[in-house]
């Protein structure tokens, strides 16, 4: 179409019957997307309506005094769990990427680690995550060996031992997705294992796997909100004192509303990240 | 095409001259459970001397490609890379792989580089090059091969003739002392298999050993000084391309050879 001549626009009866049957389809679409909204909408409002209790739940939960009373305080409490976050994410990091290149070694000197990294990614995802909060926080101080620690340093260390199973395990089917000869290709320049392993496995395997990391750490984002259960003052500790001292429960709202406005924007990378790498295959691959 | 081989400066006359055995394969066996895949294989690679492995799938071909370069263990035998024994144990098996240089089937380029860092991966992190030298070096090759214009790209942003090509840049960075290719044009497409084999004709008139499993009778019957054939992995023959492809005595050798018609 570069080559300068004009584009023939004489578009046969065919074809012209083709696009107003494509237009007539897609105007349709739209129409009944729009009204099954509509629909969707006034059922949800009516319900509410004839619900006998749904002032009294209005004014439980969904209160613009308490609302603006509490705000503060519980987002004051959300900067302790990002702070958390940003420690946990780090650690949950190096403790799996260990975990799993332990997994997928075939030293035998490691293989003590192994038999250990593989017990541990399975009691670990096997335990409750609220028991590991409990063991941690209560057990390590009930040990009386560092003094007294934070509580927010205790959860996050749970955090950070529950994750890291999860995310090694993540990890190692990653590794064990790329293609052997990719190994042999790496082996066969003269490269050590370990190099392979850090310069051409971990780095594709990353990006195969980055879509389901992603998600595991949306999932770690409202997990922090637990380490409140062991006393530290983050967002839901926050919400939960304003609740007690006013016997509303709007506090929890607006804690609610605020994890999900801190998960939205990686939510939305999520997406984005994964489209482009669906987008990414489809055109690859040729030969 | 200038020299792919670096320092090499091959005259005309040197090139006939067919040196010291560089790769001498010696009793080799290998068994996968009760099958014996290589049963006591031995020939000789020599220098600037290209020998062409072929024969019928399941003969042993992959498998002994794999075994020069250290990617499965022989079950019995030698095989010698120059003066060492690359099948003892004691030696430093990286440092005899970064010796050798193989080209595969896949290309296998490493899909989350670009052409370049495929290409000086193995002088930065094996030999320890700085990145200015391994680039320098990557791109006299890959504008010999006239790929320097792709030389920031993603190997799928490459077709497969040029991804092989760069595959084979990728092998010759390091000056090895053998070049090993398993079948590297099965994975083409018919119209690019012409690129790649021109390429490695190049190679062969400035002075590379080679030692290539291949279907492609006709460039092995052009291009190869020796051909070695397997069948049932032993070495059926072992000759120069006209011996063993165009008059062979042996009826099985010949009904091999008849069923590829094409070769010349």
């Amino acid at each position: 179409m570069s080559d300068g001549k004009p584009l023939d626009t004489e578009v046969s009866s065919i074809e012209q019957e083709r696009e107003a049957f494509r237009r007539h389809q897609s105007m349709r679409s739209v129409v009944v997307s729009l009204l099954s909204t509509v629909a969707f909408v006034m059922a949800v409002g009516v319900i509410l309506n004839v619900s006998p209790g749904w002032p009294r739940v209005r004014e439980m939960f969904f209160s613009p005094e308490y609302f603006a009373e509490s705000f503060p305080k519980v987002l004051d409490g959300l900067w302790l769990n990002m702070r958390v976050l940003v420690y946990a994410l780090v650690g949950t990091a190096v403790l799996g990427t260990l975990l799993a290149v332990v997994r997928i070694s075939k030293s035998p000197v490691l293989f003590p680690l192994r038999v250990l990294a593989r017990a541990y990614t399975t009691i670990m995802r096997g335990i409750p995550m609220l028991v590991v909060l409990y063991l941690i926080g209560f057990g390590i101080p009930g040990l009386g060996l560092f003094g007294r620690m934070d509580s927010a340093v205790l959860g996050t260390i749970a955090v950070i031992l529950s994750y890291s199973a999860y995310i090694a395990e993540v990890l190692r089917a990653g590794f064990e997705d790329v293609h052997p000869s990719q190994r042999a290709s790496a082996r066969s320049l003269g490269l050590t294992s370990g190099q392979t392993v850090r310069l051409v496995i971990i780095p594709q395997a990353l990006r195969k796997i980055a879509p389901a990391l992603m998600n595991d750490f949306i999932s770690m984002q409202k997990d922090v909100g637990l380490i409140s259960t062991l006393g530290a003052v983050d967002a839901v500790r926050a919400a939960q004192i304003a609740v007690a001292r006013s016997f509303n429960y709007t506090p929890y709202v607006v804690a609610s509303l605020l994890f999900i406005l801190m998960s939205i924007p990686f939510i939305i990378l999520n997406d984005w990240y994964t489209a482009r790498l669906r987008k990414r295959e489809q055109t690859s691959g040729m030969v | 095409m200038a020299d792919l081989i670096a320092g090499a400066g091959y005259s005309e006359r040197e090139q006939r001259v067919v040196g010291e055995p560089v790769l001498r394969i010696d009793g080799v066996v290998k068994r996968f459970g009760d099958n014996v895949v290589l049963n006591h294989i031995s020939f000789d690679v020599r220098k600037h001397e290209t020998v062409a492995v072929l024969g019928p799938s399941g003969s042993g071909k992959s498998t002994l490609m794999k075994c020069v370069n250290l990617l499965e263990q022989v079950n019995d035998g030698q095989i010698w890379l120059g003066d060492t024994d690359i099948t003892d144990p004691h030696i430093d098996q990286d440092k005899t792989r970064a010796r050798i240089g193989v080209v595969f089937q896949q290309f296998n380029l490493f899909p989350h580089m670009r052409v370049i860092d495929n290409v000086t991966l193995a002088a930065r992190k094996v030999f320890g090059w700085d990145r200015a030298r391994a680039e320098e070096r990557a791109m006299e090759l890959l504008k010999r091969i006239g790929m320097d214009a792709k030389s920031r790209e993603f190997p799928d942003r490459l077709s497969g003739g040029q991804q092989q090509r760069v595959a084979i840049a990728r092998a010759l960075m390091m000056e090895p002392e053998l070049l090993l290719l398993d079948e590297i044009t099965s994975a083409l497409d018919p119209l690019l298999v012409g690129e790649v084999l021109e390429m490695v004709e190049e190679l062969k008139n400035q002075g590379a050993t080679i030692l290539m499993a291949t279907h492609e009778m006709g460039f092995a019957h052009r291009a190869a000084d020796r051909i070695v054939l397997l069948r049932r992995g032993k070495v059926a023959e072992n000759g120069t391309p006209h011996d063993v492809m165009d008059n062979p005595s042996d009826p099985e050798t010949r009904a091999f050879f008849h069923s590829y018609r094409d070769w010349n």
